[in-house]
């Protein structure tokens, strides 16, 4: 049995300057729980959920709003592991991410990993529509098998749009049945983990920090807009983390401007 | 269309600076990830299925019609390294320079105007290839080969590689070399969002650490 669940978040500023979470609905494997922020008037919401999926067939699906000048946290409690479907003619699962961040809102999407285990098919697309002086963290790790086994079918596609105009479209696609010479020295070259970390914000626009490596396999990158991408391979995800974590700490530790 | 323009527009001898360039290559035969033609084969089918598919769309998008600015735009967002977005607009100014001698056009005027310091190379080949009465096929196959020739021809010099196997690899490379064109024009027809936006992380990588090296015999 495939399932098909969306689940839905709306973050918005209360008179009180608090950030509350008007619609905070969980939806079948997605189970969303509102958790403590690290900063009082800040949301977190913590999807503790999605152990048991995506299967195949599955349609799963995460939307959230983060209105006017409210902050919302996003992370999850354990990695989301893509696994095969029952028989042999399951359908790919899909997963959607779609997120809207408003005016001098800011919005930190931290889940953690997605694992594609051998034999499962997973297309997974995340859209993002950002306000001009909206602000984002947003962090993907994906890792192709779990321990000792070869991967799954992955294709996932980040397309994020500021002020309307396009400001980074990338689509990745690995494993079996994926386009030819994704394990190559022009892809990955061998690695296992491979992972993302992008940071929009305003303030860049005054001084953005500079292209930079971040190690053999990691670079940093400034985008055209107030943005900043960090792309990484590793050989596994914990030395992926590692990457990423120290980026993040990195780029928001340097006041811009 | 004249299939004779398409054999000047695609002729390596076209004087539009791609020699200079390996596509990566060479900071992966200096890491050891090319070391034979069994690797370069691998390294050109990754790319042609990635950043060769991203440009063979947009330059396909740009001899259908689609408007050149929005697709320059759309290949900023589809090329996150800096050096890479550099390298694409200085071949794009040395492309506009040849293709405006050879095929002048309103359109490629109109687009050197809007971009005096080069717009995206495919964009302006896409352009190119319209100003010579080619098609948006012809124009995805002349980047799709480029995606791919550009590193077997720089493979032979930094390996030494023997040049009738890099010849090979690109003849083997074929097949998959029209799917990549069939499906760059079929993208085409569609809106410029959709265009594909296929990437390969170690290419935009790399790109950032070679364009630092003191000492290169590779541009990009």
């Amino acid at each position: 049995m495939s399932v098909q669940a969306t689940a839905r978040i709306n973050a918005v500023l209360d008179s009180r300057g608090v950030t509350s979470l008007p619609v905070l609905e969980s939806d079948g494997p997605l189970a969303l729980r509102r958790t403590r922020a690290a900063n009082g008037p800040n949301a977190r919401v913590t999807v503790v959920g999605a152990m048991s999926a995506p299967l195949g067939g599955d349609r799963l699906a995460i939307e959230a709003r983060v209105e006017e000048d409210a902050r919302l946290t996003v992370d999850s409690a354990a990695a989301t592991v893509a696994l095969p479907g029952p028989g042999a003619a399951a359908e790919p699962a899909t997963y959607e991410i779609r997120l809207d961040v408003g005016e001098r809102a800011g919005l930190c999407w931290l889940p953690e990993q997605l694992v594609s285990a051998h034999g499962s098919v997973l297309h997974m697309t995340t859209r993002i529509e950002l306000a001009p002086t909206a602000r984002l963290v947003l962090r993907e790790e994906q890792i192709l098998g779990r321990h000792g086994e070869s991967t799954g079918t992955l294709t996932s596609r980040l397309r994020v749009h500021r002020a309307g105009r396009p400001l980074i479209d990338q689509q990745v696609a690995y494993g079996p049945g994926a386009p030819g010479g994704w394990d190559g020295a022009a892809v990955l070259g061998g690695h296992r983990a491979v992972g993302q970390l992008l940071v929009v914000d305003p303030s860049f626009d005054e001084k953005c920090p500079e292209a930079r490596l971040l190690g053999p396999t990691a670079v940093l990158t400034p985008l055209v807009g107030p943005a900043v991408l960090v792309t990484a391979v590793a050989p596994d995800a914990r030395l992926l983390r590692r990457v990423l974590s120290d980026a993040l700490s990195d780029v928001l530790d340097t006041p811009a401007g | 269309m004249s299939r004779a323009a398409l054999l000047v527009l695609a002729d390596g001898r076209f004087p539009a600076g791609g020699h200079a360039h390996s596509g990566g290559a060479e900071p992966a035969v200096k890491e050891g990830r090319i070391r034979n033609a069994e690797d370069l084969a691998e390294f050109c089918r990754g790319r042609l299925h990635t950043t060769g598919l991203t440009a063979a769309a947009l330059a396909a998008a740009a001899a259908h019609g689609h408007d050149p600015l929005a697709l320059d735009e759309a290949a900023d967002a589809r090329t996150p390294s800096p050096a890479l977005r550099t390298v694409a607009r200085k071949l794009g100014r040395q492309l506009m320079r040849a293709a405006r001698a050879t095929w002048p056009s309103p359109e490629l005027a109109a687009l050197a105007r809007a971009r005096p310091r080069g717009a995206h190379q495919p964009v302006v080949l896409g352009l190119t290839a319209r100003a010579a009465g080619l098609g948006p096929e012809d124009a995805a196959h002349c980047v799709a080969y480029e995606t791919v020739s550009g590193p077997a021809t720089a493979v032979v010099r930094l390996l030494s590689l023997d040049p009738f196997e890099a010849t090979a690899v690109l003849a083997r490379l074929a097949p998959e070399l029209d799917r990549i064109a069939e499906q760059a024009t079929a993208a085409a027809h569609g809106t410029i969002d959709a265009l594909p936006a296929a990437c390969a992380p170690l290419l935009d990588i790399t790109a950032e650490a070679h364009a630092a090296w003191p000492v290169r015999l590779f541009a990009s």
